[in-house]
């Protein structure tokens, strides 16, 4: 009953596709994560107003679907004048949320650095930011890495939904070998398990990563 | 002018008067145990030293410098006070020799070598020169110290501020980082100690401070005081840690 | 064209939000039931039955909730069963939502000392009453802020039915602005109506967390 076969001429759509989504969750995992440091560190140091404006933005992507984003930023934002083409409104909103939720991550991880450590830092002559990048920041990531991992491959995922605003991605890659062969089952299934392969891959590369940075670990054990 | 004078300092926490009037001199070269029951307000003394801690009255002042707890006044004091912390606090991320590098390349701007020879030298001196290249977790709770004291020194600061540092130890690790304060102490180092190792105080060190109530209650000579203590307090103190 | 009013905007929204609210609930307590089979089945003891569960888990977490849709959706109707697209997004969901509750679970009860079991063992307690008296109690109580918390995911996640046609909020929203042609108004209007839902269960996450960790 299920015929795999009547996908391979299609097999370049898929290549295409998967290339879309590995570039938007580069640029998007890269992307996030720095905005998701430079909020945290804003509400972990900054003033009130700040804190109450990165809350802010934090709440209000972690409380709305993904899609909503999307949707608003291509087809609300160009009503304000701000007009994307569809993969920028893809990335934009990749950014946004990951920005959101790495935030509330790596925040996590700034309060959970002990007060000593930035005591001995000040003690030996550093300024602020050299205590924040020097001696804060690494350890901070690396407590919370496992987390940010599982999120930027959430993200990745969940970028599956910019198919809907045409951005030529994997998903879409499948909706147009489906239209075309009407294999709308196999399609899925075989761009799922690409998926799935891709988050496996994902999570290994974050792991040699945090091996790389964080090598005292591996040293101690 | 003494290396470190301390005049009339009072703090406070909200209501809480933790240090009511304090007086101290401290001279180039002497090694100087501060002694006294937990709550009597010797750590926070030691934190105001270097302004780690703010204090509302009074005046401290080191090698020639006015303390407070201002950011950039905490920068410039770290060139002359260094600091040794019950918790080590060493930089997890970092090797050993990367931690004594830090400063000196950041604050002195020593090139990476300079620096690099310099960590070698402080290593060797608390006896860990082999140890350089190591990441803290894999060093002992002594060894973890003595890399803490050898990160001091490269500063070169001229006074070493030591807050409990043998208290989170093992029984049996204690003495290696005693000998290496001693050596400092021989060397002509200025010491301050806030310590409950009383025999090292009365062996090793000059002068002895007992401290309660957030007041000098009582100081003097080692040898002296711990023989002939002439408030009941410190007697009772005494008494009950000896 | 048709002129909407702001207020017929938003009650068209209102009431297809009924829709958004259902499928949620209907996902999260299936999600729930089927966590609960999952669950068991992993601290059965039986090798094949937690590999199985492993696997379950490792796929959910590992596909796009968007392929888990059209994969129901499309593979029912291989199957010849002419499935709706609400029938679909509850099955989907609850899927998706027992794997993520699975794993949260887990977590949960791997938060556990092993000297409880130990302990229990050496009292004499069955497997079944460890679990059930001293296991379940105290896993409960720190399971329930994440579990909170995690319908919110739900509730966001079924924006996606929206994709196979079925008509929720956002799919109220997309239809809405075809007929308007105010995006920003609308869009903005659906995110908040989804904000009103979900942040109040964020909210209550974090109490929980906040009180459940502060009694440990």
């Amino acid at each position: 009953m299920l015929n795999f076969s009547d996908l391979l001429p299609y097999s370049h759509l898929l290549l295409q596709g998967l290339w879309v989504t590995v570039v938007l969750t580069l640029y998007a995992t890269l992307g996030g994560v720095a905005i998701g440091t430079a909020c945290a560190a804003g509400r972990h140091y900054g003033g009130k107003a700040l804190r109450g404006v990165i809350g802010g933005y934090v709440e209000l992507i972690r409380n709305t679907p993904f899609i909503v984003q999307l949707f608003f930023i291509f087809f609300g934002l160009p009503a304000i004048g701000i007009k994307l083409t569809a993969w920028e409104a893809g990335l934009l909103a990749m950014l946004i949320n990951l920005g959101a939720y790495s935030t509330e991550i790596i925040r996590a991880g700034l309060a959970a650095t002990p007060k000593a450590q930035v005591e001995a830092a000040r003690v030996l002559g550093l300024n602020p930011r050299q205590v924040f990048f020097r001696v804060v920041l690494i350890p901070a990531f690396e407590k919370i890495y496992p987390a940010l991992t599982s999120q930027c491959i959430i993200v990745m995922l969940g970028s599956a939904v910019v198919s809907q605003i045409s951005v030529m991605d994997l998903t879409y890659a499948a909706n147009l070998i489906q239209s075309r062969n009407f294999r709308s089952f196999e399609a899925y299934l075989v761009v799922a398990a690409i998926y799935l392969l891709f988050a496996i891959l994902m999570r290994q590369v974050f792991e040699w990563i945090g091996r790389r940075v964080f090598r005292h670990r591996r040293k101690a054990s | 002018m003494a290396l470190v004078n301390i005049d009339q300092v009072h703090k406070y926490y909200g209501d809480l008067h933790v240090l009511k009037g304090v007086d101290l001199k401290i001279n180039a070269g002497e090694v100087v145990s501060i002694i006294g029951r937990s709550g009597s307000g010797k750590s926070t003394l030691l934190r105001c030293m270097n302004g780690l801690e703010a204090y509302q009255e009074g005046a401290i002042i080191v090698d020639n410098k006015e303390v407070s707890s201002d950011e950039k006044q905490v920068r410039l004091l770290a060139r002359s006070v260094g600091m040794v912390f019950q918790s080590f606090n060493l930089f997890p991320h970092l090797t050993v020799g990367e931690n004594i590098m830090l400063a000196p390349k950041l604050v002195l701007k020593l090139s990476s070598k300079e620096a690099r020879e310099l960590a070698l030298d402080k290593l060797t001196k608390v006896g860990l020169a082999e140890k350089i290249d190591e990441y803290p977790d894999c060093l002992s709770g002594g060894q973890q110290q003595r890399v803490a004291i050898a990160r001091a020194l490269a500063m070169s600061p001229k006074v070493l501020l030591c807050d409990e540092i043998t208290s989170a130890l093992d029984p049996e690790l204690v003495g290696e980082v005693l000998r290496v304060l001693e050596q400092l102490a021989a060397d002509g180092m200025t010491l301050i100690l806030v310590t409950h190792e009383m025999n090292f105080a009365r062996d090793v060190g000059d002068r002895v401070v007992f401290m309660h109530q957030g007041k000098v209650w009582e100081s003097g000579p080692a040898k002296a005081v711990f023989a002939q203590p002439s408030t009941p307090e410190l007697q009772s103190f005494i008494s009950a840690v000896l | 064209m048709i002129e909407f009013t702001n207020w017929d905007l938003l009650r068209n929204l209102l009431l297809a939000t009924r829709w958004t609210i259902a499928l949620s609930l209907t996902a999260f307590i299936g999600g729930a039931l089927v966590g609960l089979l999952l669950t068991a089945m992993r601290l059965s003891g039986r090798r094949p039955l937690q590999w199985l569960v492993r696997g379950y888990v490792e796929v959910f977490q590992g596909t796009p909730l968007l392929m888990q849709l059209f994969l129901v959706f499309f593979g029912l109707s291989l199957l010849g069963l002419d499935i709706s697209a609400w029938s679909a997004a509850a099955f989907a969901l609850t899927f998706f939502t027992s794997a993520f509750l699975t794993e949260i679970w887990r977590g949960c009860i791997d938060t556990l000392p092993k000297g409880q079991w130990e302990a229990s063992r050496c009292l004499g307690l069955s497997f079944q009453q460890t679990l059930g008296r001293v296991i379940l109690p105290q896993a409960i109580r720190v399971a329930l802020a994440p579990t909170v918390g995690f319908s919110v995911q739900v509730i966001k996640g079924t924006a996606l039915a929206s994709i196979i046609g079925f008509v929720e909020l956002t799919k109220a929203g997309t239809m809405l602005n075809n007929a308007t042609f105010e995006p920003f108004k609308i869009f903005a209007m659906v995110a908040l109506i989804y904000f009103a839902l979900c942040y109040p269960l964020s909210l209550a996450s974090q109490r929980l967390e906040k009180k459940f960790n502060g009694a440990r």
